[in-house]
């Protein structure tokens, strides 16, 4: 099993960055790696099991589980169920907690999954960096103040 | 029942923050309305269940117990046991959190409490802003103050000046020159140096009897200084800090270590003492904790009594309980080490002190003998030595052991301890370091550095300390 962990600062209230990031359906407005998406079955895209069905700009397709929602302690967890990465047991989960001093918001985004073991520090380092940090950076200029 | 919750960004690796947070009294050092501070029973404040016992600055009074702490999850957790506050049923958690982007800290504190119907805003205001903001602040300035300002260039930090050995030989064989330092790899930090400690192994690897080096190579295993640049989780710019490495360069201006192997420096100890310090007073402590447990009524044989290890383990012995016998070379080395706890000097050039060593032992020798001589006062050593002792060669300053004594005519144990072995974790080394920095705060361990020379005389230094000239510990000044 490997543990991926990025963590971030973002200068606007939880609150704000939280209206962004619950919506299930809503990656292609924040995620710059993201083309578009769609809730399967026409389900609400905060209905627990929602799956959302999204590609990527580079053309791959992946396929998640939306497995919690609280927008108490502003936390989303998912797992993939399908994904041209090669991972397997792939739940991450985003979360969002209020910095009191200063008003702003510490982010963290984390996964743990199986992977063949020659790919664990290609696919730690681009899910760490290349997802993870590149989605956090823009939300930066999208939300931040 | 009220909950009270701030969090912030401190502007330090979580490491370096967490080993502030999780000393349950270090709060008098850092948080501003904090007090006198004390752990009740003198146990350890990292011992789940203890109790802290402080005043705040206003007057009040406070027992807290420590209820949980994880270096794993940097989370602890106290309760309020006794207050003269009206506060009732107060649990309150700290949590750290690293932020990945930026090596940054994001501090969690929370609590929930009751207090009398009325007064719930009040508190809640003094717990949230005068407490935890309070202490947010006041870690902050701590951290800062920890540190010096860094007002020289880092852009300039890579050029360098040290001391290389040119060759294996004499002290004629150190040269000073410029050299380079390379730039810090993630974990890394970059330390201007201002003091470094010379040690007789110096002179061993001088020599080429350690092959630790091949020359022309920078010697020098200990140094103390101020971080200018740091790529590592543990250590931030500014902080002050020690080490005693594993391996030779530490005679230099400026150096790149990992910052695994560093010691954040506690206020009250100053460069000089630190390089002074930390490599001798690490030695001493695992001699007389570890490879050997010394109790009280033991009799303890410490050879180079008056030398910088030698002084370290009278006076550290003697605090023990231990009689302390001392070899010196000289009538004012005598001197020097019974001021130090040697009860027995002995002065020998000829490494001949068996007999007398009976002599204040009635006839039945030391318990344990911290040999730092080797081949040529082997003989004697095991003359010294009572049925049952221990013999423990740290040191070889007339050549190596050669054969393994005949340990068997007094069913003796021998020992070859090295300092690394025993501080090659970093938890280990923050052990270590940490006695040693508390039994000189407590005045166990007293450091008078009476011989300074610059780095670029190196040379002399050595040659004083080979010829026997030096007492105590040596250092240079960059």
């Amino acid at each position: 099993m490997i543990k991926v962990y990025t963590s971030s600062v973002i200068e606007a209230p939880a609150d704000a960055v939280w209206a962004r990031v619950r919506d299930f359906n809503g990656l292609p407005k924040w995620a710059p790696f993201v083309a578009e998406s769609r809730i399967e079955e026409g389900q609400p895209a905060d209905k627990i099991g929602c799956v959302r069905n999204f590609r990527l700009k580079d053309g791959g397709v992946i396929r998640e589980r939306l497995l919690t929602l609280s927008d108490y302690d502003y936390q989303c967890s998912y797992s993939i169920l399908e994904s041209p990465m090669g991972v397997t047991n792939y739940v991450a989960t985003l979360k969002l907690t209020p910095v009191t001093d200063g008003n702003k918001t510490f982010a963290e985004w984390w996964a743990e999954f199986d992977c063949a073991p020659e790919k664990e520090r290609d696919l730690a380092q681009g899910i760490g960096q290349g997802v993870f940090q590149v989605a956090f950076d823009s939300l930066k200029t999208i939300v931040g103040k | 029942m009220i909950r009270v919750t701030r969090s912030a960004v401190i502007d330090a690796p979580i490491g370096r923050v967490w080993e502030v947070l999780r000393d349950f009294n270090s709060h008098s050092a850092w948080h501003p309305a904090v007090g006198e501070s004390c752990i009740e029973n003198g146990e350890p404040p990292d011992q789940v269940g203890c109790i802290r016992n402080f005043h705040l600055k206003d007057g009040n009074h406070v027992r807290e117990q420590l209820l949980a702490l994880s270096d794993h999850e940097y989370i602890s957790m106290y309760c309020i046991l006794d207050a003269t506050l009206p506060m009732r049923n107060y649990v309150a958690t700290v949590q750290l959190k690293p932020i990945t982007d930026g090596n940054r800290s994001f501090w969690h504190w929370e609590s929930t409490f009751d207090v009398p119907k009325g007064s719930e805003r009040e508190f809640a205001e003094l717990v949230g802003n005068g407490v935890y903001v309070g202490g947010f602040n006041g870690l902050r300035a701590f951290l800062q103050s920890n540190g010096r300002d860094l007002s020289r260039s880092p852009a300039s930090a890579v050029a360098s000046e040290g001391v290389v050995a040119t060759a294996f030989g004499g002290p004629q064989v150190l040269r000073y020159q410029s050299i380079k330092t390379e730039q810090p790899s993630a974990g890394d930090v970059l330390i201007r140096q201002t003091a470094i400690g010379v040690n007789y192994i110096d002179i061993y690897i001088r020599t080429g009897q350690y092959r630790m080096i091949e020359p022309p190579a920078v010697l020098g295993m200990e140094a103390a200084g101020v971080v200018v640049e740091s790529r590592s989780p543990h250590i931030m710019a500014g902080d002050r800090v020690a080490y005693a490495s594993a391996t030779p360069g530490a005679y230099t201006t400026m150096r790149t270590m990992p910052g695994d192997e560093l010691v954040v420096l506690p206020n009250f100890v100053s460069d000089e003492t630190a390089a002074a310090l930390l490599f001798k007073g690490m030695t001493a402590e695992y001699l007389l904790h570890r490879t050997h447990r010394v109790k009280p009524g033991d009799t303890i044989l410490v050879h180079a009594a008056a030398g910088g290890v030698g002084l370290f383990l009278c006076q550290w012995g003697r605090a023990l309980g231990a009689r302390v016998i001392g070899t010196v070379s000289s009538e004012d080395k005598a001197k020097v080490a019974v001021a130090n706890g040697c009860a027995h000097p002995i002065v020998t050039r000829a490494y001949s002190f068996a007999k007398e060593v009976k002599m204040h032992t009635g006839g039945r020798g030391a318990d344990v003998i911290y040999d730092g001589l080797g081949r040529d006062a082997a003989a004697e050593n095991l003359a010294a030595l009572a049925l049952r002792g221990h013999w423990v060669s740290y040191g070889q300053a007339s050549g190596a052991l050669e054969t393994v004594p005949d340990l068997g005519s007094k069913s003796g144990s021998l020992s070859r301890p090295v300092l690394f072995h025993y501080i090659g974790e970093r938890a280990a080394l923050q052990e270590a370091a940490g006695r040693v920095f508390t039994a000189l705060r407590d005045g166990i361990l007293e450091t008078e550095v009476r011989h300074r020379y610059p780095l670029a005389a190196a040379a002399d230094a050595h040659r004083d300390l080979e010829d026997r000239r030096t007492t105590g510990s040596i250092i240079l000044l960059s």
